[in-house]
């Protein structure tokens, strides 16, 4: 902190000098080597190896990292390695964790950020929340034991992002007959793939595992639009609504057009003293109150 | 080498980290072979851990649990487990099993500072019989106590029941389910005349409303809340609600969830009552044939030593009696409660008690009240509970499916041992009480024991004063749980036996009462236990134990249900399960050193005998030869204590247990069970048993043969067949926050974890989801105090202090005044700050409330 004041002062020091001067000289170089080197390059992260909070889209990432060494140092967990000559497949002298033995402890102060002399750490980052360090994803639903109806939960209850970035699905558990699932859902828009979860994971082999984001994200035509969210956005139907329905039924039955659809039973009245209430809740699906969490509350 | 309570404190926080984190993790690996399931042996068995009662089976090869599954065919749980579940076979397996029995010595003689050496069985009770025999002489039936478990298979509650009630004649026994269930079971007695449910777990599927009061169902009983929510999902009109002093993660189901003030429960019940009666809601005729109303003394203190002066201040210090009071009078009781007067009390908004009364008062509605320690744990806990019960019995919602008030249980066997065995200071098996002559003389004729060998709660059998060894009379026996570590403390108790729990690290006021007890230089403490907990660290001689399915077992669950297990392998080493050390002790006390002449006199045939030989070697305990234990698919199993015995004592023990419950004569009926091998054979059976069918709901005719034709519903435990409502106000406190001591403090579980974790912290992956307790608090709160997540904290009340981190956004969200702590964590023990404050009338801790501050550590 410190050091980078006095930065202020002279302008540019001696470090960000050497920084800008190697991201040129990488930018160069990357320019030399071709397209199709350069994509390899990105892509030969092996997917295990997370990059610090802050680190640049890999390609920029690769150009602008000296090697130094001072994120590693700083890391007040320990969690972050340099890769090694010949003993991994990470570039020489960059550095990652491996969020199954260290995952990022997603420190307030996010001390390797700035310990970065070039920026290949984007010193922008402020707010540990806002990394993307990576994704987590359940990868095995077939070993994840909330799929299988067990009360586990371990990733949504370490997950430091609660709620947001991890949140628990119910289920109907059709075997059983008579259980719920709960299961963990990862959310992208909160995730920060500190890998937390992973290290956490009760199984031999993580059910739930972190990877770089580009592996992990699929991506929806760009063409299509989620109706419900963009009615939620929009605070109205997109299109004017229908008229009002109107139908043929029966003495006593109901139709409840955006609700139940049809009601035989005619619980319907409302009756004080007693149960006014049944149907403000019957008329939600249950589902979506239940899948929304404490956050929305 | 004196141990001052620092050394102790600190030595128990490296052992216990030490312990948990680092060195058990590669053997845990080892223990469980992975590799193909060729030869491996399954066969069933009740979990382990919580009162829902879970069955598994566990699969064991070449002498070691290989591998586990939940039971697919247990209608609990079909199949599935919880996280602590998933995991049971590594319990077994810690690195630091204590495997021999281990006495404090210094120069090759005990000494009461001096450090553990191993020492032979032999050595161990000769020490351990002379210091008792010396203490029941000195000190009279209060000189010796035993403090057993809710964790206990039924017969070792019933061995120890016989041990300390007719062996050494004291009623100094007693269960951690006194930390636990006792407000239930005083409120089941007080409202019912007979312990436990009245409904199951098939509850879960009928009721149309779940209403939880002070129980977190998602992390403490985790299938039975899958059960629920499943309900919640599919159930058109299912409705939830959930009421606390702090958000937890039942919240996130909740329909209609509501944090209350600590102590308000009380009157937010009563104002739902005054709402049913208010608005004419009652069911009339249920009331007018089934039901009494009754008036409970107020002002009764909160079971702290007699000395504190809120204890002088009560006009009506631990009085649990009952004036008979008419409905109108019952009406005005509850008056006062109204929405307006309990929302401001509460501070739970109107409409979401509006909404709460509405469905208990709805007579289309089925409504379920599920509770545990939020209720059970609480100065008016035997109040709070019958509260509840005044307001199922107002509209008949009872004893059917789907509407059932249903008291949950948090240990595997609070209910099988505990409570029916009765392991109580007051109990005896069945429901039958050391205060009733009567009562005493038929366990003393089942037993074939002179009458009068069983202490009265008063001391007097047929009006006369029973003798005591000592030649005085007997005086009155009765102390419970709390009441043992103050004796402890001054010097009235010097014995003190600790079976199958840990309650150094459970019972409230460490630093005050617990550990100056136990240390105490006239007293001789023995813990009996597999690991090196905080309770065996603080002990003088330290017995190692077979566990769990280390032995042949039986549990009983919270809905009644019965559940048998074979022993699967071996103890490690020197350990022998608690039964064989009940039974074994025994053997080293002679009759003449705990019963008076006069006594003796009436069976001069038990003058030269042991304990062993009077209580267990009776031709009844010893009436089955011991055999080959098989499976019908003809596997063998071993039964260590019948090798070693001689007889099937597991057998034996259960059918002489039986005599209590289902003999012809006996004095209570509704507690009978099977035959002790039709439970080997099911996967649970729920008692009453009568006629080889087992019974789901009680006293309702059709499901309980005890309710005959035409009688619709029997309270038959009540001589007049009719349930009591209770008429109880809301009371305060007994340490409310102050200036100074500003936060409530909330202490419980979470899910990952089991009580104090002596077995889960064992479990590195389980160690590793939560290693450590953190102290859960409102972001205002940490704020105001300069706080921030994960920060380290310093946590005090007027009688100690814990570090712990904060943690401002975790699964429990407190309101602004409130802390929540977890007490799983041996390396910082909650239980320094707990005030050790009781039921007056169930005497059961309140570990829910005291006042604590928060400093920046």
């Amino acid at each position: 902190m410190k050091g980078s004041e006095k930065a202020k002062g002279s302008g540019v020091n001696r470090r960000q000098f050497i920084g800008n001067m190697l991201k040129t000289a990488c930018g160069v170089g990357l320019m030399g080597m071709g397209l199709g080197m350069y994509s390899k390059q990105a892509s030969s992260l092996p997917a295990m190896a997370i990059r610090p909070p802050g680190a640049l889209p890999e390609e920029e990432f690769l150009g602008a990292c000296i090697r130094c060494g001072m994120c590693v140092r700083d890391c007040p967990y320990g969690i972050l390695k340099l890769g090694q000559l010949g003993s991994d497949d990470v570039v020489p002298g960059t550095p990652y964790f491996t969020a199954r033995t260290g995952p990022c402890e997603m420190c307030v102060d996010i001390p390797c950020v700035p310990a970065c002399p070039t920026n290949a750490l984007d010193h922008g980052l402020t707010d540990i929340n806002a990394a993307r360090m990576g994704l987590a994803v359940l990868v095995d639903q077939e070993t994840c034991i909330a799929f299988l109806g067990l009360r586990c939960e371990v990733c949504f209850n370490i997950c430091p992002i609660r709620g947001d970035a991890i949140s628990l699905n119910y289920r109907h558990n059709t075997r059983s007959g008579k259980h719920a699932l709960f299961i963990p859902v990862v959310h992208s828009e909160a995730c920060t793939g500190c890998g937390l979860c992973e290290k956490a994971c009760i199984l031999e082999e993580a059910a739930i595992k972190v990877f770089p984001t580009h592996l992990a994200k699929g991506e929806l035509g760009r063409h299509y639009r989620l109706g419900w969210k963009e009615k939620q956005k929009a605070g109205e139907a997109l299109v004017a609504p229908d008229a009002e329905h109107r139908y043929n039924l029966p003495e006593g039955v109901q139709y409840d057009l955006q609700g139940r659809g049809l009601i035989m039973d005619g619980t319907d009245s409302q009756q004080e003293p007693v149960s006014s209430n049944p149907l403000d809740v019957l008329n939600n699906n249950p589902l979506d109150t239940l899948n929304q969490g404490l956050e929305n509350q | 080498m004196k141990l001052t309570r620092r050394d102790f404190v600190k030595s128990n926080a490296i052992a216990a980290a030490a312990s948990v984190a680092g060195i058990t993790l590669p053997v845990a690996k080892t223990a469980l072979a992975a590799e193909g399931d060729d030869g491996i042996r399954w066969d069933k068995a009740a979990c382990r851990y919580c009162g829902t009662g879970c069955s598994v089976l566990m699969g064991v090869k070449d002498g070691k649990v290989v591998a586990s599954q939940g039971d697919p065919d247990a209608p609990v749980n079909k199949g599935l487990n919880c996280i602590k579940g998933y995991f049971l076979p590594k319990i077994l397996y810690g690195q630091d099993r204590l495997t021999q029995p281990l006495l404090r010595k210094t120069n090759g003689v005990f000494d009461k500072n001096g450090k553990f050496e191993p020492v032979s069985w032999e050595e161990a009770f000769k020490t351990m019989a002379e210091k008792w025999v010396a203490a029941r002489k000195a000190k009279g039936p209060k000189g010796v106590g035993m403090f057993g478990s809710g964790q206990w298979t039924v017969w070792e509650g019933y061995a120890a029941s016989k041990l300390m009630k007719a062996g050494f004649r004291t009623n100094s026994l007693e269960p951690n389910a006194r930390h636990c269930m006792a407000s239930a079971v005083a409120a089941f007695i007080r409202g019912f005349g007979i312990d436990e449910p009245m409904g199951c777990y098939d509850d879960l599927e009928h009721a149309d409303v779940f209403v939880l009061w002070g129980a977190n169902m998602a992390e403490m009983h985790p299938i039975l809340w899958s059960r629920l929510t499943d309900t919640r999902l599919t159930k058109p009109g299912c409705e939830v609600h959930v009421l606390s002093t702090y958000e937890h993660r039942c919240f996130e189901l909740a329909d209609n969830g509501m944090v209350f003030e600590p102590q308000t429960d009380l009157a937010i019940l009563n104002y739902i009552a005054n709402y049913i009666i208010q608005n004419k809601a009652y069911n009339q005729e249920f009331i007018d044939k089934h039901v009494n109303f009754t008036q409970t003394a107020t002002d009764i203190g909160y079971g702290l030593r007699a000395s504190d002066p809120r204890e002088k201040e009560a006009k009506n210090a631990g009085s649990g009696a009952l004036t008979k009071i008419s409905f109108e009078e019952y009406a005005k009781s509850v008056e006062p409660y109204t929405l307006e007067y309990t929302s401001k009390l509460s501070k739970v908004p109107q409409e979401k008690l509006l909404k709460l009364a509405k469905a208990y008062a709805d007579p289309n509605r089925k409504v379920a009240s599920y509770w545990t320690m939020g209720f059970n744990q609480h100065t008016r806990g035997v109040w709070v509970n019958g509260l509840c019960y005044n307001v199922h019995l107002l509209m008949g919602k009872i004893s059917e499916p789907g509407n059932s008030p249903f008291s949950l249980t948090g240990q595997p066997s609070a209910c099988g041992t505990a409570r029916e065995v009765g392991t109580f200071t007051h109990r005896l098996p069945a429901d039958l009480v050391v205060a009733n002559d009567g009562h005493c003389k038929y366990a003393e004729k089942v037993w074939k024991l002179p009458a009068g060998t069983i202490p009265r709660a008063n001391g007097k059998s047929d009006d006369a004063d029973q003798t005591d060894i000592s030649g005085k009379p007997m005086g009155k026996t009765l102390i419970h749980a709390v009441a043992m570590h103050r004796a402890l403390k001054d010097g009235v108790m010097n014995c003190f036996w600790v079976q199958c729990n840990n309650n150094m690290q459970a019972a409230a006021n460490m630093n005050v009462e617990s550990y100056p007890g136990w240390r105490n230089p006239d007293n001789f403490v023995t813990v009996t236990d597999p690991y090196p907990t905080v309770s065996a660290m603080a002990a003088d001689l330290v017995l190692p134990t077979a566990m769990w399915i280390e032995k042949e077992g039986a549990y009983g669950n919270a809905e009644r249900r019965t559940q048998f297990w074979r022993q699967q392998v071996t103890a490690p080493g020197e350990a022998r399960s608690d039964l064989w050390q009940i039974m074994e002790f025994s053997k080293y006390i002679n009759v003449k050193d705990v019963w008076p002449e006069d006594l003796i006199a009436k069976m001069p045939e038990y003058a030269d005998k042991t304990l062993y030989d009077v209580l267990y070697t009776n031709g009844q305990v010893d009436k089955f030869p011991a055999e080959q234990v098989t499976d019908s698919r003809g596997n063998n199993y071993d039964n260590d204590e019948s090798a070693h015995f001689g007889y099937y004592v597991q057998k034996g023990l259960f059918e002489e247990y039986r005599l209590f419950n289902t003999a012809e004569g006996k004095p209570k009926k509704g507690h009978e069970m099977a035959d002790f091998g039709d439970y080997h054979n099911a996967r649970g059976i729920r008692w009453p048993v009568v006629d080889g069918k087992e019974t789901l709901w009680r006293f309702r005719e059709g499901y309980d043969p005890h309710v005959a034709k035409g009688e619709g519903v029997k309270f038959y435990g009540k001589p007049d067949g009719r349930a009591n409502i209770i008429s109880a106000p809301y009371e305060p406190a007994a340490e409310p926050p102050d200036k100074e001591f500003d936060l409530w403090l909330c202490t419980g579980r979470v899910l990952e974890h089991w009580h104090s974790g002596s077995m889960t912290r064992r479990v590195p992956e389980l160690y590793r989801a939560v290693p450590d307790a953190v102290v859960f608090m409102h972001k205002n709160d940490a704020k105001k105090r300069r706080l921030r997540d994960g920060a380290m904290a310093k946590i005090a009340s007027r009688r100690g202090e814990i570090l712990a981190r904060v943690e401002t956004r975790g699964r429990n969200r407190p309101p602004e005044g409130l802390v929540f702590i977890p007490w799983f964590d041996a390396s910082r023990l909650v239980n320094k700050l707990t005030l050790d404050q009781t039921d007056p009338i169930s005497k059961e801790t309140d570990y829910k409330k005291c006042a604590v501050k928060i400093l920046k550590a």
